[in-house]
């Protein structure tokens, strides 16, 4: 098969070994009271590659470090700026020493400490346009898809996503998988139902008891919360129940085997297939476990994706900072009305004009064009959008990652 | 569109429009309301209380009895998990 050229691709390589596939500059406020100042720092690189993220609380949460930290650590980010307010908990020496021993240039500054709003926003002008030159030494390397890391979720679901983008997003799946990349699925709210016939497909019996055991806690969680992970768009859109949105979102994973079982920010030790656990350990305390699709879309960049593929029916025009968002739209119709936001029309499939196999390719051969530099639509429209809440995990157990 | 030998429903490929036809088996049926694109109607006649199968696995079960070609949704099947909740506040009970 010669879907693509491999010695085309390059990556940013980082100290920990790990190769990125944009080269940018993270501000990251530490609390919501540094934010404001945050916005204004990256406003004056309008068009440059500077993404803004951040946590807005001021109580400690150790999920929340752990997002951070594998954030400000991801293989696309070359430099960090991080603008704390001085009095918040967030633990800012932690975060600044991560970065610090990866080997990205990175700065700390706390509004109270060096005077208010005008003077910190200097002092970050000034930090990210070095940052911007330092960043530009980066050794550049080859890329083998290996190399790659690629995440999918869905949103603004409806009754073409089981039907066209999420079987074509398997076929892409199964072909990184095949040719040894790393793939992560997620969101076992939306496997409630499928426990037994997706636990049969782990590499281990121990993971196959991992696997299940996630999705009956998800039962479990959303049915305390009241509500699954369904929306009122997803029933206009023809889907009636949590188990038929589940059924035609678990084609996404496609057919590999699964190899592991990861939680928000855990970077997979292996190439294969891998299904992200995204709901919160113990006692629903901190809300649901995915308020909105940005935060699923983060939760995979922090366990290291380099894009991710989000298979949309109604039409979903949000990207992310960091990693490029790759929307398939699984609609022929939303397509013709959202084609400036949508990067593969899966729907054709509907209409006769592709078949899955086709379509799957597809979508792996425009990984690989993002790989090289192409930007997404969501990414070429100045889609940044990030998000992170409260929540609450336990780590991962040795089954999960065998 | 059948996805799975063993469903019930089957899926609806493009937009239908009242007094669209459509042959299921020896049945003629017409609509007499508009169906988007994706939404399901009965292969078969569905008992209340049977299972909905789409893919080849249940969906939920029928709360109705539903005839060949009736419209399949909020209305006359419900979760067997956890309710579907829509804007006008209508809940679909759970068991």
């Amino acid at each position: 098969m010669n879907l693509f050229q491999r010695n085309e691709l390059k990556g940013y390589l980082r100290k920990d070994g790990r190769k990125g596939i944009r080269n940018i500059v993270v501000v990251a406020y530490l609390v919501e009271c540094a934010h404001h100042v945050s916005r204004e720092i990256t406003m004056h690189f309008h068009g440059q590659p500077i993404h803004l993220i951040g946590f807005g609380g001021c109580y400690p949460n150790g999920y929340a470090d752990k997002m951070m930290n594998s954030l400000c650590t991801h293989p696309n980010v070359g430099a960090v700026l991080l603008v704390s307010l001085g009095c918040e908990s967030f633990n800012r020496r932690r975060l600044f020493e991560t970065i610090e021993e990866s080997g990205r240039p990175v700065k700390l500054l706390g509004i109270q400490t060096i005077g208010g709003t005008k003077k910190t926003i200097a002092d970050g002008v000034e930090f990210i346009s070095s940052a911007l030159d330092t960043i530009k030494t980066v050794p550049v390397v080859d890329f083998e898809i290996p190399d790659l890391v690629v995440g999918v979720v869905c949103g603004g679901s409806d009754a073409t996503s089981g039907i066209t983008s999420n079987p074509a997003v398997g076929k892409a799946f199964d072909l990184l998988v095949e040719q040894g990349a790393t793939a992560i699925f997620e969101n076992t709210g939306e496997m409630i139902g499928l426990e037994e016939i997706m636990s049969n497909r782990a590499v281990t019996p121990a993971l196959a008891v991992e696997l299940k055991k996630s999705v009956e806690k998800a039962a479990k969680y959303y049915t305390i919360m009241g509500h699954g992970s369904f929306a009122p768009g997803n029933a206009e859109g023809g889907l009636t129940t949590l188990e038929e949105k589940a059924m035609g979102a678990y084609y996404k994973a496609g057919n590999s085997k699964i190899s592991g079982l990861i939680k928000p920010g855990d970077i997979p030790q292996k190439h294969g297939l891998f299904l992200m656990d995204i709901v919160p350990d113990g006692d629903p305390r901190f809300g649901f476990p995915n308020p909105n699709d940005s935060s699923e879309i983060i939760e995979l960049i922090a366990s290291g994706a380099h894009c991710v593929l989000f298979t949309t029916g109604r039409g979903s025009v949000v990207g992310s900072a960091i990693s490029p968002v790759i929307k398939v739209c699984a609609n022929p119709d939303t397509f013709k009305r959202m084609e400036d936001d949508m990067d593969i029309n899966a729907g054709k499939i509907l209409r006769d004009e592709a078949t899955l196999n086709e379509v799957g390719e597809e979508i792996f051969e425009k990984i690989v064009s993002i790989a090289r530099g192409e930007k997404s639509c969501s990414e070429s429209l100045g889609h940044q959008e990030f998000v992170l809440g409260y929540k609450t995990f336990e780590p991962i157990g040795p089954s999960c990652q065998p | 569109m059948k996805i799975n030998e063993a469903d019930n429903v089957l899926v609806v490929r493009s937009s239908i429009v009242p007094g669209d036809e459509v042959h299921i088996k020896n049945s003629k049926i017409i609509f007499d309301k508009a169906l988007g694109l994706g939404h399901k109607i009965a292969e078969r006649t569905i008992l209340k209380g049977e299972k909905i199968i789409k893919f080849g696995v249940p969906i939920g079960s029928a709360v109705e009895d539903i005839s060949i070609g009736s419209h399949v949704h909020l209305h006359n099947m419900k979760s067997d998990y956890i309710s579907t909740y829509t804007l006008d506040h209508e809940f679909i009970s759970t068991k």
